[in-house]
């Protein structure tokens, strides 16, 4: 049943305050010319060792298999600008990440990847991290409309970015159709610019 | 009320609104580079979409570049690829790209002031977060996605929020030994690794005016550390004086022009901002870190924090920081040994950067426990560092020289710790396994700091260790 305003699923608790994108996807897995294969190596040093032999990592206990709404803390994704840590949380199946806080670069990129960032508050946000470690069975049902999330017979609630809610609300998260059809106005701008390109 | 310097780049750059209540902003100068680029081209290929204004955007290689043998194909065939993919792109599109030997390539942030591409007024954007870097000569720079990356390809235009800004004012003058890296991290240190989420920073204040271009960078550079979405300082005569008779600033009568519109740009004496700290910048003292952040930063005097003084989750980090740093509370910093020394990066890799460590280590020796290594962040930077004779001394001190790239600020390339080394360096992130080993540690502090820790085998104050005299 999930669509754009509603979405449901389990859920998983990836503990940590400034949770970086160089955990979410080490710099080593960047070589790549399509973000096709990075599911796998989603915060792969936080999961295996130096000799890729798992260290019990919450995102590979079985319980949790097949989460696609992941649950964090304050300041997630900060770093750097890379779009393959959005990339590998969405290719490895989460369609929705709820923190008390997001970095912006990363909100704006998971935005356009079609993957709601929900804000929630530390004590809501706790309690919601509890009750999954105890029902990681249990399914979500989001409503991005009203802002609401049940989960285990509990009500919470969030918050999203103004724009970000309407982009899904609207269905416009990827904005380039828009961008592309004032394709006059920038023209506009760019002819009434008092500077031009500096090639050459 | 008057305007600050965002208020009038975003307003000249202005499209128009947005459905969902965003902003369509124009943006005048689009760099990119193979590692968040190339896939660009693909989403582009996909959609049929051609790049609307290739004279718009510049391409350099710098993140997987080797710093010892650059001949092609490179070893590493994944490089390799990446490289082909977007020299191919940038030649099917007319986008002009600054290859190796063609005495223009270097690291994105560092290409783009030199040749003076980067200019106050105008809107600047890279699939890079250290794209704040350019925000040194007044004008806004912000690191994007991918998917933006290709948004601005097709449009030459971004959707986007507008941001509040804050005046961080750092006043007073700055001690002998205290450098630009030092101010940042002191920032940050201040502010928080997120106190900057939804800002951009305006750095102001006597330290900052009295700062020369290179410097100001350093401190730009840094913003996105503290999550702040751009910094800028307001552009001055240092900013001109640095752009005048670049290769690509107009010259004559039209620099004469460009710089009373430059002017036009900087903030109003009663503009207003969301926001104002002031620092004192008298009281920064040298600056490294101790922990996994770059907000986790301590004076090189200060002793490494308690986790106990903390709450929650931030308790918790500090303890994750200081198992991961195999370091113990309440020890002091200085003294903590170190395996390699990294000065280079897009935060300090620039000509000034290297001339104030030749002034300090010529005549020393690195300790034989320690690898060195110097990265120039561009050709432009190698080329005039050689003909000062900079690579002699760093040679001669123990330093190996290579040639520019990123390097081992994200160890893209071969140049990767190994293990669990710690290494003292002049880059931007502390992040753990961010210099390529999942267990390696960083240090970061600035230049000289390096310096001194690379020559003690340990860090260590530069102003004891090169004897510095405060000169008043």
């Amino acid at each position: 049943m999930n669509d754009l305003v509603k979405r449901s699923g389990r859920g998983v608790y990836v503990q940590g305050n400034d949770i970086d994108t160089d955990r979410i996807i080490p710099a080593r897995f960047l070589k790549c010319v399509t973000f096709d294969e990075l599911g796998p190596a989603l915060f792969y040093d936080e999961r295996f060792d130096t000799q890729d032999v798992s260290k019990g990592h919450i995102l590979d206990a079985p319980v949790h298999q097949g989460a696609s709404i992941m649950i964090s803390d304050t300041n997630f994704g900060c770093g750097s600008s890379r779009e393959h840590a959005p990339q590998a949380l969405q290719k490895f199946g989460f369609e929705v990440i709820i923190a008390e806080s997001f970095a912006e670069i990363f909100h704006g990129n998971c935005t356009t990847l079609g993957m709601p960032c929900l804000i929630m508050e530390k004590t809501q946000r706790k309690a919601l991290a509890a009750l999954v470690g105890h029902h990681p069975d249990a399914e979500f049902l989001i409503d991005l409309q009203a802002q609401t999330l049940m989960f285990a017979n509990e009500q919470f609630s969030f918050t999203m970015k103004d724009s970000a809610r309407e982009a899904f609300l609207t269905g416009r998260f990827d904005p380039l159709d828009e961008l592309l059809v004032a394709k006059d106005a920038i023209q506009a701008v760019a002819a009434r610019l008092s500077y031009s390109d500096h090639s050459g | 009320m008057g305007k600050n310097l965002y208020q009038k780049v975003w307003d000249d750059h202005l499209v128009g609104p947005l459905e969902n209540g965003q902003y369509q902003i124009f943006m005048g100068l689009h760099l990119i580079h193979e590692v968040t680029s190339p896939q660009a081209f693909g989403m582009l290929k996909d959609k049929d979409l051609k790049v609307a204004y290739p004279g718009r955007t510049f391409a350099t290689v710098d993140h997987i570049i080797p710093t010892d043998d650059q001949s092609r194909p490179f070893s590493d065939p994944m490089a390799e690829r990446m490289m082909a993919v977007l020299s191919d792109a940038t030649e099917m599109h007319g986008i002009e790209f600054f290859q190796p030997n063609s005495g223009s390539q270097g690291i994105v942030h560092v290409v783009g002031p030199e040749l003076g591409l980067t200019q106050p007024g105008i809107t600047i954007c890279c699939g890079d977060s250290h794209t704040s870097t350019h925000g040194a000569f007044g004008c806004i720079a912000l690191g994007i996605g991918t998917s933006q990356v290709r948004d601005v390809l097709a449009s030459q235009t971004l959707a986007m929020d507008p941001l509040k800004v804050r005046r961080i004012e750092v006043t007073g003058t700055l001690s002998t030994g205290v450098t630009a890296k030092d101010v940042t991290l002191h920032i940050i240190r201040m502010l928080g690794v997120n106190g900057g989420v939804g800002y951009a920073y305006e750095y102001a204040g006597a330290v900052i005016e009295a700062m020369t271009m290179e410097a100001r960078m350093t401190v730009c550079n840094m913003s996105i550390e503290g999550g702040a979405r751009c910094g800028y300082i307001n552009p001055d005569e240092t900013t001109f004086a640095y752009l005048k008779g670049r290769e690509r600033v107009p010259s004559g009568a039209g620099f004469d022009a460009a710089k009373r519109r430059w002017a036009g740009y900087a903030s109003d004496p009663d503009a207003h901002y969301d926001d104002v700290v002031v620092i004192d910048g008298s009281a920064i003292e040298p600056t490294v870190t101790w922990g996994v952040t770059p907000a986790q930063a301590l004076g090189i005097g200060e002793r490494i924090p308690d986790p106990a003084a903390a709450e929650g989750l931030d308790q918790e980090l500090m303890s994750d920081a200081l198992r991961y740093m195999q370091l113990e509370a309440d020890a002091p910093i200085a003294g903590t040994k170190i395996d390699v020394a990294f000065i280079g990066s897009c935060t300090n890799g620039r000509l000034s950067d290297f001339q104030a460590v030749a002034d300090v280590i010529e005549g020393r020796q690195v300790a034989s426990s320690v690898r060195a290594i110097a990265v120039p962040g561009s050709e432009k930077v190698d080329q005039a560092a050689r003909a000062l004779g900079l690579h002699n001394i760093f040679t001669a001190a123990g330093f190996e020289w290579r040639k520019p790239g990123c390097s081992m600020c994200l160890a893209m390339n071969p140049d990767k710790l190994v293990g669990d080394e710690v290494c003292a360096s002049s880059s931007n992130r502390n992040f753990m396994g961010r210099q390529g080993s999942s267990t390696g540690r960083t240090i970061l502090m600035s230049p000289i700091m390096v310096a001194a820790a690379a020559i003690q085998g340990a860090v260590a104050d530069a102003r004891d260790v090169f004897q510095l005299e405060q000169t008043s």
